[in-house]
């Protein structure tokens, strides 16, 4: 589903990315710590899930690559609906449908089955985007993908916190 | 139309994991779920409720996608993405692997009996269509592999009493198959959908094929013969199939499964918004071009995408459903009187 694996010796495709500063913690609203009021779920949260997410290259953020903004996150917590849409740093980075498949599987992972989750490519960023798309949407296709354990182990490598 | 679908029975049928397919078999009184967690179960009923007959857990080492039995009853084909279609077996209640069908590169898709029973059809993400013949000692020969999509390819479904075949793509075209001396050639593209094609379903007569799709839509394409009255172009003695109502606007996402009720023809839909909707051909409607009303909608009729709708072949109105929740439904489907 994804191209050659990360690493092997190949050389980078963009050697030399521009890298943008985190932002800083969610602040804590006194709404939150009340207990006896329902949290809905808004865009920072979902950002929160996805920015620490690694490149499958560089050993940065997407959030540090700006890859994935806030602005770029929509929820919909009524309608249980999250759609995503993140910025591949060069046009024709082979790593795109990788790091689509790994915000698809941490937001998966993380939020309640209710919610439909949608990832794709900021428009008119990337040169393959509409296929890129087209396989993120495909289910059938990513659960496939999901049960080769190679590909599984790459994507659980985007997902694990950095040491 | 608020009461014309009544659910009837709730299963957890493949908990913790996805219910991909549903098959009825051709009695009526078995039915056939398929799931993620790589095994085949049987449902039959006792009393008022639905049990768990057999569970057929060794043959497959990943997702099964499909299941179909053969006309007679006796055997259960499933396809899965490890690769390989097993042929199984079923003696009283026990069912046993007699062959693994090997040679699709990557994972199979779909899989269908032809009416006659002596021909089977597999599909693949490696594109290909595949004919396979059953002889009268369950050996089985590939006879063709069909190259006629650029896409995976996602379902494979016999008319109800020809040898045709249609197979549904990524590619966004339904295709069709028909032998020529000694071989298997595509005779038709049916071009329209927006996106991928995910499921085929004929009617009773066979002269009508309806598809669903990712661009949200279902479209019912009919069967014009040569020297047709309507005067469609047929190319040589093959007929030609063209689009005559296209229902959009009902689904608001992915539409996964689409199945037509041979006894009663109402069209039941599975959709990727959870919801299970019923269409019936409106009676004063033209035949050439119909129009299709929503009899029945059933918004949460699961708690996630619903992947399949089947209905019984010989109880008008039963129609079972299955989701990514791993549960399988039951429902009563009655027509509203005013439609």
């Amino acid at each position: 589903m994804v191209g050659p694996a990360p690493g092997g010796g190949s050389p980078l495709e963009n050697a030399n990315p521009l890298i943008y500063r985190r932002s800083g913690e969610r602040p804590v609203t006194a709404r939150e710590e009340d207990d006896e009021l329902p949290d809905s779920i808004d865009d920072r949260e979902i950002f929160d899930l996805i920015r620490s997410i690694n490149d499958p290259e560089h050993p940065l953020t997407l959030e540090e690559l700006n890859v994935v903004e806030q602005v770029r996150v929509k929820v919909n917590d009524a309608e249980s609906t999250v759609v995503v849409e993140f910025t591949p740093t060069i046009p024709h980075c082979s790593m795109a449908t990788l790091i689509g498949l790994s915000i698809k599987v941490k937001l998966i992972r993380s939020l309640p089955e209710r919610f439909k989750v949608d990832v794709h490519i900021t428009p008119g960023t990337h040169a393959s985007e509409h296929a890129v798309n087209k396989q993120l949407a495909d289910k059938e296709r990513v659960a496939a993908a999901l049960e080769n354990s190679h590909l599984l182990e790459v994507v659980n490598q985007c997902l694990s916190a950095r040491s | 139309m608020k009461d014309s679908l009544s659910l009837l029975a709730r299963i957890p049928a493949h908990p913790d994991s996805r219910c991909w397919f549903l098959a009825w078999d051709p009695s009526g009184t078995l039915l056939a779920s398929s799931g993620g967690d790589r095994s085949i179960r049987i449902w039959g009923k006792e009393g008022d409720g639905w049990v768990c007959k057999s569970v057929l857990g060794e043959g497959h080492q990943r997702t099964i996608r499909k299941v179909a039995w053969s006309p007679c009853g006796s055997y259960l084909a499933s396809a899965s993405f490890d690769a390989t279609t097993c042929i199984w077996k079923k003696s009283q209640d026990e069912f046993e692997c007699v062959t693994t069908l090997e040679g699709h590169e990557n994972e199979v898709k779909s899989v269908s009996w032809a009416p006659s029973g002596s021909l089977l059809a597999t599909c693949s993400r490696d594109k290909s269509v595949w004919v396979w013949e059953v002889d009268e000692e369950d050996e089985y020969e590939c006879v063709s592999v069909l190259n006629a999509h650029t896409q995976d390819v996602k379902h494979v479904v016999w008319h109800p009493n020809q040898e045709l075949l249609a197979s549904a793509s990524y590619d966004d075209t339904v295709k069709l198959y028909r032998e020529e001396e000694d071989d298997w050639v595509c005779c038709a593209t049916l071009e329209g959908h927006e996106s991928t094609v995910w499921s085929l379903a004929f009617d009773q007569s066979g002269e009508r094929l309806a598809s669903c799709s990712d661009d949200k839509t279902v479209r019912i394409w009919h069967q014009y013969k040569p020297g047709n009255e309507q005067g469609v172009v047929c190319s040589g003695a093959d007929p030609s199939w063209k689009c005559i109502c296209t229902l959009s606007g009902f689904h608001t996402r992915t539409v996964y499964d689409v199945a037509w009720c041979r006894l009663t023809g109402a069209l039941a839909t599975a959709c990727g918004d959870d919801a299970i909707r019923i269409f019936e051909e409106e009676p004063l409607s033209s035949p050439q071009q119909p129009t299709f009303a929503l009899t029945a909608h059933m918004p949460r009729a699961h708690s996630q995408d619903v992947n399949c709708v089947a209905w019984n072949p010989k109880e008008p109105g039963l129609l079972a459903s299955c989701s990514d929740d791993g549960e399988l439904a039951f429902w009563k489907y009655q027509r509203p009187e005013v439609c």
